[in-house]
């Protein structure tokens, strides 16, 4: 296997708020291969966005990164000072955001915003910037690309915002993207057309992505491996079809088993039972134990990764399989 | 069964509320906008006692507009919406308590001063269904019918989560008694864990109430599950209506089937694990709907006709409808796609 461009090892980012410290990322470890797209899925509150911000480096205090290394391409991210980290963030790594409303500035017309982003790593002429951004809004499936660099972002709609956010993270040719929720904020039919020309993207020019979402269903139409996330840990992770046919932690299982078209229409569709957790008073052990219908007394340890055939989890009463993990 | 919930020829247009001095503008060649939305055009449909009709399609097609219609919180510009004969509105007014709605926010539709079970009781106190000193056993008991703890009452909605704001909203409809409940993407802003619950209880509560319910949603496998027929919107228009494992399994409508088609589905038993097809183009702005038929733009079947002339509802059974001029063709050349095998493409 060639070498990561991108490794995560043992990420913990925490908040030190006032009513307590926030593990909102706790232990997170992975690889991103040259050209990959991994999903990140989890629900709302287990820390994939906080993730995503960790590796460009963006968590505002009172959070904090205070364990654990990113590694990209070689270079160390953690530790890197502010200015050596800008110059990376946006050429090496860049990251589209949920909200393509909030991503661009309404009183800068697109062009402008283009030529900024380009002048924030390069030297390129007034001509030269104007021709790689039309290459790229056109690549990302902008009709009339050169005529609508003269257009502020009100004059597009939310699927045209979006691809034009899309097509700002893809201005230096990153290595890696991280994309946050992009088509959350979109209709389906929209959503297909940027999922479609994203898969595409990632062939074509290269760049590994990490997905995050929380539509099973979208991660899997991209990603050739995805991790869960709960409660700030990754609880499974592996290659997309293996993971999703033969799941092997509970949650993971349960999500699938949740949706709707798992079920007859019309019966009562599989539930987790119970809440997601408070970050701020997790049970000691296994984070889902709560929630789990197999919990044990073992569960009140925290289960260590179990790898096997390229796949890990975290759970001592693993599905599908009938091994328990030795005590 | 009888028709119980009708909405017979509603339209709602939104226009430009005009200042005089825009009004002068206007006149004088400003640019000022003028033009009306259609946000809903002559939709009538019938739902009969205990069934559920799902309301589907994309951002702007006029569902919710629609469904706050029904539920006579917006008065339509022309038509009627009648509950077992009864008129909902008369004169721009709610004139009935049988209709109440679930909201897709819970974080919005709760007021975060009041104790939730003040929230709960203050239509009921209201319109004599309980009194004051009966209130609070009153509102334990739905507390407990949606599934939260009674003890909870003098709480306030900050204290509980999205998922329990949700049930708190659906015991606040169900305490008014209605017979008919609307469901503007009550799940959309839920956790997928949460989501379940949530439709489960709907469906019990359905079920066990015998509530007629109109369910709003732009989230296809949700309306699938719950729904017994399904409507499917655009651009202010029903394009198609019939019962669900109908349009879902055999789309009558180019629209439907594409529709269908773009939302990226699990499927773990074959070898290509998610499928999904794109539609070309955006939905058109309301404020200038194309000619004819609204999506001939991107209908990869379009005609003279349909750039011409808008198509009508036409039958297709006895429990469908849809208003495309080439449904035929398009159903024939569907099912033939289906017997030979081939993956369904539009």
């Amino acid at each position: 296997m060639t070498d990561p461009v991108l490794s995560v090892e043992n990420l913990c980012t925490h908040f030190f708020t006032r009513a307590g410290v926030v593990k909102a990322v706790d232990g997170v470890s992975f690889d991103l291969a040259r050209g990959e797209i991994m999903g990140l899925v989890g629900e709302s509150g287990s820390g994939k966005t906080v993730t995503g911000f960790s590796l460009l480096g963006l968590v505002d205090p009172p959070g904090r990164i205070v364990r654990g290394s990113v590694r990209l391409a070689g270079t160390e991210l953690t530790t890197l000072p502010d200015a050596r980290l800008r110059a990376l963030r946006g050429r090496e790594i860049s990251m589209i955001f949920q909200d393509p409303i909030a991503t661009l500035n309404p009183m800068l017309t697109i062009g402008q915003q283009m030529k900024l982003a380009i002048d924030a790593h390069e030297r390129l002429s007034r001509r030269a910037a104007t021709a790689r951004s039309t290459e790229l809004l056109t690549q990302v499936g902008i009709p009339s690309a050169a005529a609508r660099l003269r257009a502020y972002p009100h004059e597009f709609s939310g699927g045209m915002r979006q691809r034009v956010a899309i097509a700002i993270a893809l201005l230096h040719r990153p290595a890696v993207i991280v994309a946050d929720e992009p088509t959350t904020a979109l209709d389906v039919s929209i959503q297909a057309q940027i999922l479609l020309q994203m898969r595409d993207l990632a062939r074509e020019t290269g760049t590994a992505m990490i997905w995050i979402s929380h539509d099973l269903a979208v991660v899997s139409s991209l990603a050739s491996k995805l991790a869960v996330m709960y409660a700030g840990r990754i609880v499974e992770q592996g290659p997309t079809a293996t993971l999703l046919r033969d799941p092997r932690h509970p949650y993971t299982a349960g999500l699938i088993a949740s949706l709707p078209a798992m079920t007859k229409p019309g019966t009562p569709l599989t539930q987790i039972r119970g809440t997601t957790p408070s970050l701020l008073s997790l049970p000691p052990g296994c984070p889902f134990a709560p929630r789990c219908g197999k919990t044990t007394d073992r569960c009140r340890e925290e289960p260590a990764l179990t790898e096997e055939n390229g796949r890990g989890w975290r759970c001592f009463h693993p599905e599908g399989s009938n091994q328990e993990v030795p005590a | 069964m009888t028709d119980f919930l009708s909405v017979d020829d509603v339209s709602r247009i939104f226009g430009p509320n005009l200042s005089l001095g825009e009004r002068i503008a206007a006149r004088l060649g400003g640019k000022v906008e003028t033009r009306s939305v259609r946000a809903v055009s002559d939709v009538s449909l019938s739902v009969r006692k205990g069934e559920t009709l799902g309301l589907v399609g994309e951002s702007g097609c006029g569902k919710s507009t629609l469904g706050r219609v029904i539920a006579g919180i917006l008065p339509p510009t022309t038509g009627r919406v009648a509950i077992d004969g009864a008129p909902v509105m008369e004169n721009g007014t709610k004139v009935t308590t049988r209709v109440q709605t679930v909201f897709q926010d819970p974080f919005a539709s709760l007021d975060p001063r009041m104790k939730v079970g003040d929230t709960v009781s203050e239509g009921p106190i209201a319109h004599g269904l309980t009194t004051r000193g009966g209130a609070r056993a009153y509102v334990a008991q739905w507390f407990e019918r949606v599934g939260l703890d009674p003890v909870w009452v003098d709480r306030y909605p900050h204290q509980f989560s999205g998922g329990q704001r949700q049930r708190i909203a659906i015991a606040r409809a169900l305490a008014m008694q209605p017979d008919v409940l609307i469901c503007d993407e009550p799940v959309a802003s839920l956790d997928v864990s949460i989501q379940a619950q949530i439709i489960n209880l709907f469906l019990e509560l359905t079920r066990d109430l015998g509530l007629t319910s109109v369910f709003i949603s732009h989230d296809l496998s949700v309306v699938q599950h719950v729904s017994d027929r399904v409507a499917v919107m655009y651009l202010g228009r029903i394009v198609e209506l019939g019962p669900v494992a109908q349009v879902f399994g055999t789309p009558a409508h180019p629209y439907t089937a594409a529709l269908f088609g773009s939302v990226p589905k699990l499927v773990l038993d074959a070898d290509e694990l998610v499928r999904f097809n794109a539609i070309d183009g955006e939905v058109p702005s309301p404020l200038a709907p194309p000619s004819g038929c609204y999506y001939h733009p991107r209908c990869p079947l379009a005609t003279r006709t349909c750039r011409e002339t808008q198509p009508r509802t036409q039958p297709v059974s006895d429990l469908r409808a849809v208003a495309c001029h080439h449904f035929d063709a398009h159903l024939k050349a569907r099912s033939s796609d289906a017997q030979a095998g081939r993956a369904v493409k539009t």
